[in-house]
């Protein structure tokens, strides 16, 4: 009787799930497919060719917004995520008090302020800046990325830390443990897996963000993101096709990555 | 008993732990002092959450005292922060560490006292010996069982070499057969080292059978402290005797006090000697109690104590268990070996008499 129950058999389950699934996959497929066009058309296939991604690589601008993703992503990731692991260790090594909630919010603050706000407001803010200092680098877009990453690189750091049983640091103090060598070697140790994953997390989502980059970045500073933006103003060849299909490998190279490295973990 | 030298390795004076503010506030530990022998296996005994084991995280260093001071050898402890006390705990979750080996577990604490590698290597060694696991060295601590896991909890606190050992019911995840083991093995463990062992369990029976001393606790405050034999004979209270096996408790009216033993008169006229807790004189109307197994059911004809009717007979195999309603109404407990096979001789409703042995009568603090 219990099988009439289950959720799958439930009138139009199958129906729903299939186009959610179609929904989903269906346009990455095609964008997939078409990268590997031999004609200049995103919509008639012409047949099976590599041009696209030659033409990508050949393409010093395509190379060059690349780079530049790849140095941000890196650099506001690894900041975000030792920043995460702070906020992280003072949120939950603490008795509950008043306020605590408040600072949940405070540190997951740009999962709550609408991004275009952000962008508009640190668009001003760095203004300001580069007139007082003068300086134009690629400062600026590696910290806005930081500030929006830090949510993300947080909760799975903070979701292992939480899981994680306290009287293994008490168990450390006991045996002649400083607090800094029971971080080293026992917390530390231990909260890896949420680190990498903090780290990961914050790392495709800084190679993936057009809005804040697009407001904040001075001339020449294009990611690929808001290369590929701009050039969709111009006419589409498969080209854009074909540097999709490696951002996406690459991102779901990266979570395969961390998926593998966090079970041999555990 | 073994002759315990006199030096204190521990003294808890007038200890109080309060937790919580305003209306929520608990006592945990209620004005609490007890001294800890050098070399002793030191027992604290009572039910779930009468504070045994805030009394042993103020002595490693978790938490500290609301009110009073902890002396380890004479010195005050308070400004050292756990990870300066030469004192070691044995967890209850054993909280061994789940990236490191059985190995590098136990070396762990030497490590941290920045030992030289050889140094450790040889102690870690001893150590797997001493609780028979050598074999086990490079497993991960995940990959062993739990009376494994509760050796290398063991050993990694006794190879620094700790002055005092806090163990916080360390055998209550073990299964009954693996706890009576290891209840020798600790035994066999702390006469090895020679170190000072605090021993925290709410099973009275583990207490009797481990404990140099015991300390029986309830609500925060120690109620008694003594040898098992102390604790058991001589109970001073009425949680103590309660909560130590079984009991019978009975009404008594004292006639004369002579040196340290009184004579009482029972409800059924009978008159018995018995004992008293030291530092007290009892007068007048007192509780008593007689353990089961020193009482006997005897014909009803015989000269006898007390009389009453048997009410059930519980066959226990090693003994007997005889619930007698005495002439009063009371009930009455009466253990009694089984020494020779076949029936006890006595049937359920049959009238008897019960017999006390001399001197097994303790008077408690009222
Ligand atoms: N951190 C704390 N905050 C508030 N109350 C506490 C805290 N720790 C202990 N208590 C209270 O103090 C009392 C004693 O607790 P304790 O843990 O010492 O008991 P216990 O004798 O070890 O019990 P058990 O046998 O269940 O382990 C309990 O009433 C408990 O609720
Ligand atoms: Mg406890």
């Amino acid at each position: 009787m219990a099988r009439n129950f289950s959720i799958q058999r439930q009138t139009g389950f199958t129906t729903i799930a299939v186009i959610c699934f179609v929904a989903l996959y269906a346009p990455i497929v095609i964008l997939v497919v078409y990268a590997f066009n031999s004609g200049s058309s995103i919509a008639n296939w012409e047949g099976f060719s590599l041009r696209w991604f030659a033409q990508a690589w050949n393409n010093n601008q395509v190379i060059e917004a690349s780079w530049r993703s790849l140095r941000i992503a890196s650099a506001a990731a690894v900041l975000a995520t030792i920043a995460a692991t702070m906020a992280a260790l003072a949120t939950t090594r603490t008795a509950p008090y008043r306020g605590l909630t408040f600072k949940y919010a405070f540190i997951n603050q740009p999962l709550m302020v609408p991004e275009i706000v952000t962008a508009v407001a640190l668009l001003i803010f760095f203004s300001r800046i580069k007139v007082a200092t003068g300086y134009s680098g690629l400062g600026y877009l590696i910290l806005a990325h930081t500030a929006f990453c830090i949510p993300f690189a947080y909760l799975p750091i903070r979701a292992r830390l939480e899981g994680m049983d306290l009287t293994l640091e008490r168990a450390a103090a006991d045996l002649y443990a400083t607090p800094w060598q029971t971080f080293r070697r026992i917390t530390l140790p231990l909260l890896w897996p949420g680190i990498l994953a903090g780290l990961m997390l914050a790392f495709v989502i800084s190679l993936d963000d057009v809005v804040i980059t697009n407001f904040v970045k001075s001339g020449g500073q294009d990611t690929l993101p808001t290369y590929m933006l701009g050039q969709l103003r111009r006419a589409i060849t498969p080209e854009m096709n074909a540097i999709s299909t490696v951002f996406l490998l690459l991102s779901v190279g990266i979570v395969t990555l961390f998926f593998f490295i966090s079970r041999k973990q555990d | 008993m073994p002759d315990l030298p006199d030096k204190n390795a521990i003294e808890v004076h007038g200890v109080r732990k309060v937790f919580g503010t305003g209306e929520t506030q608990v006592a945990a530990l209620d004005t609490v002092s007890v001294s800890i022998r050098e070399n002793e296996f030191f027992t604290l005994l009572g039910p779930s959450g009468c504070g045994k084991t805030t009394l042993l995280r103020l002595i490693a260093g978790f938490d500290f005292p609301t009110e009073g001071e902890i002396l380890l050898y004479g010195d005050d402890i308070a400004p050292l922060p756990p990870f300066k006390r030469p004192v070691n705990t044995v967890f209850q979750s054993y909280a061994l560490f789940p990236h490191m080996t059985v190995a590098q577990n136990i070396g762990f604490g030497l490590e941290m006292l920045g030992k030289p590698k050889a140094e450790i290597d040889a102690r870690v060694t001893a150590m797997l010996k001493l609780v028979k696991m050598e074999q086990l060295a490079r497993r991960r601590t995940s990959q062993i069982s739990g009376g494994q896991q509760q050796r290398v909890a063991l050993a990694r606190a006794l190879a620094p070499q700790p002055k005092v050992l806090l163990l916080d019911e360390p055998l209550s995840a073990l299964d009954y057969k693996l706890r009576k083991e290891m209840q020798i093995e600790l035994k066999r463990l702390q006469h090895e080292t020679g170190i000072t062992f605090i021993f925290v369990t709410h099973d009275q029976e583990e207490a009797l059978a481990m404990s140099d001393r015991i300390a029986v606790m309830s609500t925060g405050k120690i109620l008694q402290v003594g040898s098992p034999w102390d604790i058991y004979d001589r109970p001073a209270e009425r949680f103590v005797a309660d909560f130590i096996g079984e009991t019978n408790f009975m009404d008594a009216e004292v006639i004369s006090v002579a040196g340290d033993r009184a004579t009482v008169k029972l409800l059924s006229g009978t008159d018995i000697s018995a004992t008293f807790p030291a530092g007290t004189t009892p007068d007048g109307k007192v509780t008593i109690v007689v353990r089961p197994e020193h009482a006997r059911v005897v014909a009803a004809s015989t000269k006898s104590a007390l009389s009453g009717v048997i009410e059930n007979i519980v066959y226990l195999g090693t003994d007997t268990h005889f619930h007698v309603k005495l002439a009063d109404g009371s009930p009455f407990i009466v253990r009694q070996q089984n020494s020779r096979s076949g029936p006890c001789g006595f049937d359920k409703g049959e009238s008897v008499g019960v017999d006390i042995a001399s001197d097994v009568a303790q008077i408690l603090k009222d």
